[in-house]
């Protein structure tokens, strides 16, 4: 089971009151962009064991969306933060390279 | 205009130290705005009585209350009979914000769950820790009572009020009174 705390509301959201919205960090390549960033944004997806970013929705209770840090291996939680931000926050990669070192997720690292 | 009934109707079920009863009417007013905005806090004020409550409290109760359901989202609380009146005054007050009130008050209904082991009976339903430590009176939590939406919010030791939409009233009522037939875990 999976446990992520809502940054908003500060509960511990199990699993079933959330509903997942696939990868996180992903940048939009609209009408008139370059066909390859297009492909990139519309299908190319990670798909680590490890180290993973990942957009949730906290669907049942306050409705907004935030991102996780987790491992896909052994589902240990890494942190969570609000969806407002182009990059993880400097704590928690911190929180991530003492935990897995040399851990590596798109161009964060 | 035919007059306004509640979802359940005034029904009534107790097994064991828990009763279970309709609230009846209730007034229910969605707020969504900047709940840090000056003109709202005096709106909401103006309106139930109450000041905006911090996040995940409520604020009052049946009578006029104030509940944090999002960042941007209050659930304002008040006489059924005062909702569309209170609606047009916050809209009023609010002119110039960016904001939502809207009479959310026949969408719902309440259900008030009284008993010893009040807490127990959620407990079993949603997948919210509702140890009274972490679990305070005025504590109010959005979230799913088996398969469908809900909301409470712990108004004294033992009792708790239940919101959900009106379309799953029985569901809810059902399934809270299979859970206090049950009987106590005797975990809290």
């Amino acid at each position: 089971m999976l446990t992520l705390e809502c940054p908003y509301c500060g509960v511990q959201a199990d699993e079933t009151e959330l509903s997942p919205g696939g990868e996180a960090h992903l940048k939009r390549f609209g009408p008139g962009s370059d066909i390859d960033d297009f492909e990139g944004y519309l299908f190319m997806r990670e798909n680590p064991k490890g180290v993973h970013f990942e957009r949730w929705r906290h669907a049942y209770g306050c409705g907004k969306w935030f991102l996780a840090a987790r491992d896909t291996a052994t589902l240990e939680v890494f942190g969570t933060y609000p969806a407002q931000t182009t990059e993880p926050p400097q704590a928690l990669r911190e929180a991530i390279s003492a935990k897995r070192p040399g851990w590596r997720w798109r161009d964060f690292a | 205009m035919p007059e306004a009934t509640s979802a359940l109707n005034g029904r009534e079920a107790s097994a064991g130290a828990i009763t279970l009863r309709d609230a009846g009417l209730v007034g229910m007013i969605t707020l969504r705005g900047n709940l840090a905005s000056a003109k709202l806090k005096a709106a909401v004020k103006k309106a139930v009585g109450q000041a905006v409550p911090e996040v995940r409290r409520m604020a009052g109760g049946l009578e006029g209350g104030a509940g944090w359901m999002s960042p941007d989202e209050l659930l304002l609380v008040t006489a059924h009979d005062k909702a569309a009146e209170t609606v047009a005054a916050l809209s009023a007050a609010l002119k110039a914000e960016h904001h939502m009130a809207v009479n959310v008050s026949d969408a719902r209904a309440v259900i008030t769950l009284r008993g010893g082991h009040a807490a127990e009976v959620l407990a079993k339903l949603a997948p919210a820790d509702l140890d009274p430590d972490l679990f305070p009176v005025g504590e109010l939590r959005r979230t799913r009572l088996g398969q469908v939406a809900a909301a409470f919010w712990k108004s004294d030791e033992d009792t708790f009020h239940v919101i959900c939409f009106r379309s799953v009233a029985d569901y809810v009522f059902d399934l809270l009174e299979a859970s206090a037939k049950a009987g106590p875990v005797g975990v809290f």
